[in-house]
């Protein structure tokens, strides 16, 4: 067994980039929230990008290393200790046998991501290793890890298994970290004064224009009853319809943002429910829902509109740099 | 967009709308409509046939379908008559209308499946039947009879694993929600809420009426279709009494 959970915190599962092409059964893809923050993680130890990580929400999870191992921990700065010392994010690092790693204090955001060459082996459900917490299934037995619980890494790449075998040269204590980093993938700036793209949702022209208005110029501040399966807004100007209307339901996205009649919006997340009957007044730029992700109850963020050409355009570019990174890696070590 | 295309081909009358970045909401009416349905079906059926390159999933609804794509995939594919689209929503657009042509949503009309759903009504497995009963000024035994007499059909499935909207149940046993919800619903709770029945898939809180419950399990995980129902499939509720539910759960039956 390669991982001992000492601890679990608040929640932690077992995710990866979600469970597809089951929708239409009810099944919603679920996987990580920062989906940007668990690539970049899978990739600093030679992951192919879509391996099962552990996603630390808030801090207290403590773990215990029970073989040398090759790992990186991406998303929010959560004060991680390795045996006590400092472990930086945004970059991997070979571990020995008999560390503790810790996650002390949320400092920004508030969902953190380690990946371990070869990525955490859970059976697969239905294609993904995803943890679905209300159907009880995939991830470590369809829950939250236990204290006590072991967690044990696949088989690692032929490129893991490089660049372990090139830092084994260098060690010289518990922990070996390298000269190099990702941290610009790092979303701690965007989440001092949020801003989160977003586009008209298909309901957008129903509603007041002064809501309209409201939704892209006020203050929303998340509310405490918020989690994976979606985020409540609460804004000084409740949204309003023109004239009331019913929604058929219908299929939602991750990042739908839904309105229901008290007029206090909801951005349906990785667990939300795959239809939904409320009207849809926007939906969150694809790129932006790593950022969305790690702001946490009691946050204030405002939305920003751009159009469903800039999405894509976005979304094509953090592509673009996301794929930059994973052949810069598997260059170093060629 | 792809005027001319439309105007060479009858194209059935829908809207196309970006879900956002990378999925397109097709809305086919306004109406729970048994026509409207059976075109999302036969829709979202002849994608997953024959799917665009790119493409991910369809989730059908009661009048519309969301088809949700990879857009790297989608830029990566497009065709020398594709790069001029302004977005890749042009593009998906562009390559939907080829599944839109009505000829082709009136041809090959497939049978539907009937699923019977064995149901042990009233007791501890059903403890609204009563109330169901007096509210509408019928006996126990009516309620019974009226609801596993019709034939009910599964519109979509969403809001749980293995959840069917079923349409087609008698007004005369129709019922209001309960008016605080119960903090947990057991798995396979068969029940009422309006003019609505449905069989709860996993154990949830919620409002039903609750008038039974069926030993079967709606939503199955390790299968390779995790759903014991399907969109389109028409189902027929089945009265057993305690002791055959009792075999059905032990797997004898």
């Amino acid at each position: 067994m390669s991982i001992t959970v000492i601890r679990s915190g608040m929640l932690a599962t077992i995710q990866d980039l979600g469970r597809y092409r089951y929708q239409k059964y009810g099944v919603v893809p679920g996987g990580a929230m920062d989906t940007g923050a668990a690539r970049v993680a899978n990739f600093l130890v030679g992951n192919a990008g879509d391996e099962a990580v552990l996603e630390v929400t808030l801090a207290g999870a403590m773990l215990l290393i029970e073989e040398d191992m090759l790992l990186a921990i991406c998303g929010a700065d959560m004060k991680v200790t390795a045996s006590g010392e400092r472990l930086p994010l945004w970059r991997p690092a070979l571990v020995k046998a008999g560390t503790t790693i810790h996650f002390e204090a949320c400092h920004s955001g508030c969902r953190s991501y380690l990946a371990v060459a070869g990525g955490f082996d859970v059976p697969k459900i239905m294609g993904s290793r995803s943890t679905y917490l209300r159907a009880a299934i995939g991830g470590f037995m369809g829950r939250g890890v236990k204290a006590g619980d072991q967690l044990s890494a696949g088989v690692a790449s032929p490129l893991s298994m490089r660049m372990m075998k090139d830092w084994e040269k260098k060690r010289f204590s518990n922990v070996t970290v390298p000269s190099w980093h990702a941290s610009h993938f790092a979303v701690a700036d965007e989440l001092a004064k949020p801003l989160i793209r977003a586009m008209p949702g298909t309901d957008y022209e129903r509603f007041m224009a002064s809501s309209q208005a409201a939704l892209f110029s006020q203050t929303f501040r998340i509310a405490p009853q918020s989690d994976r399966m979606g985020y409540r807004l609460n804004g000084a100007e409740t949204l309003m319809l023109d004239a009331p209307f019913e929604v058929l339901s219908e299929a939602v996205a991750n990042g739908t943002v839904q309105v229901p009649s008290d007029g206090n919006p909801i951005v349906l997340l990785a667990d939300r429910q795959t239809t939904g009957g409320y009207p849809r007044i926007a939906q969150v730029a694809t790129v932006d829902l790593p950022v969305f992700a790690q702001l946490k109850p009691g946050d204030r963020f405002r939305f920003e509109a751009i159009t469903q050409q800039q999405a894509e355009r976005l979304y094509l570019d953090s592509e673009r740099d996301m794929a930059i990174l994973k052949a810069a890696i598997a260059l170093k070590f060629n | 967009m792809s005027g001319n295309h439309v105007s060479v081909r009858q194209r059935m009358a829908c809207e196309l709308l970006p879900l956002g970045d990378s999925a397109v909401l097709i809305r086919l009416g306004d109406r729970i409509e048994l026509e409207t349905n059976q075109k999302v079906m036969k829709l979202s059926q002849r994608l997953e046939a024959q799917p665009f390159a790119g493409w991910i999933e369809c989730v059908p609804a009661f009048a519309s379908v969301a088809v949700h794509y990879d857009p790297v995939l989608v830029m990566k594919s497009r065709t020398w008559e594709e790069v001029v689209h302004a977005s890749l929503f042009e593009t998906v657009c562009f390559r939907l209308e080829r599944y839109l042509s009505s000829d082709q949503l009136h041809l090959n009309e497939q049978a539907s499946r009937t699923v019977e759903i064995p149901v042990c009504y009233g007791g501890e497995e059903g403890p609204d039947l009563s109330f169901v009963a007096s509210h509408n000024g019928l006996t126990e035994e009516d309620v019974i009879a009226i609801h596993s007499s019709g034939d009910y059909r599964v519109y979509m499935l969403g809001f749980a694993p293995g959840f069917p909207y079923l349409g087609g149940m008698s007004e005369r046993i129709a019922a209001p929600r309960h008016q605080t919800p119960r903090t947990t619903i057991p798995q396979g709770s068969v029940g009422i809420a309006g003019k609505q029945t449905g069989v709860y898939p996993l154990a949830t809180p919620g409002g039903w009426q609750l008038v039974g419950r069926t030993p079967l399990a709606l939503f199955r995980p390790q299968d390779e279709i995790p759903s014991l129902l399907r969109a389109g499939d028409m189902v027929r509720f089945i009265p057993i009494r305690r002791k055959q539910y009792e075999l059905y759960k032990e797997g004898a039956l």
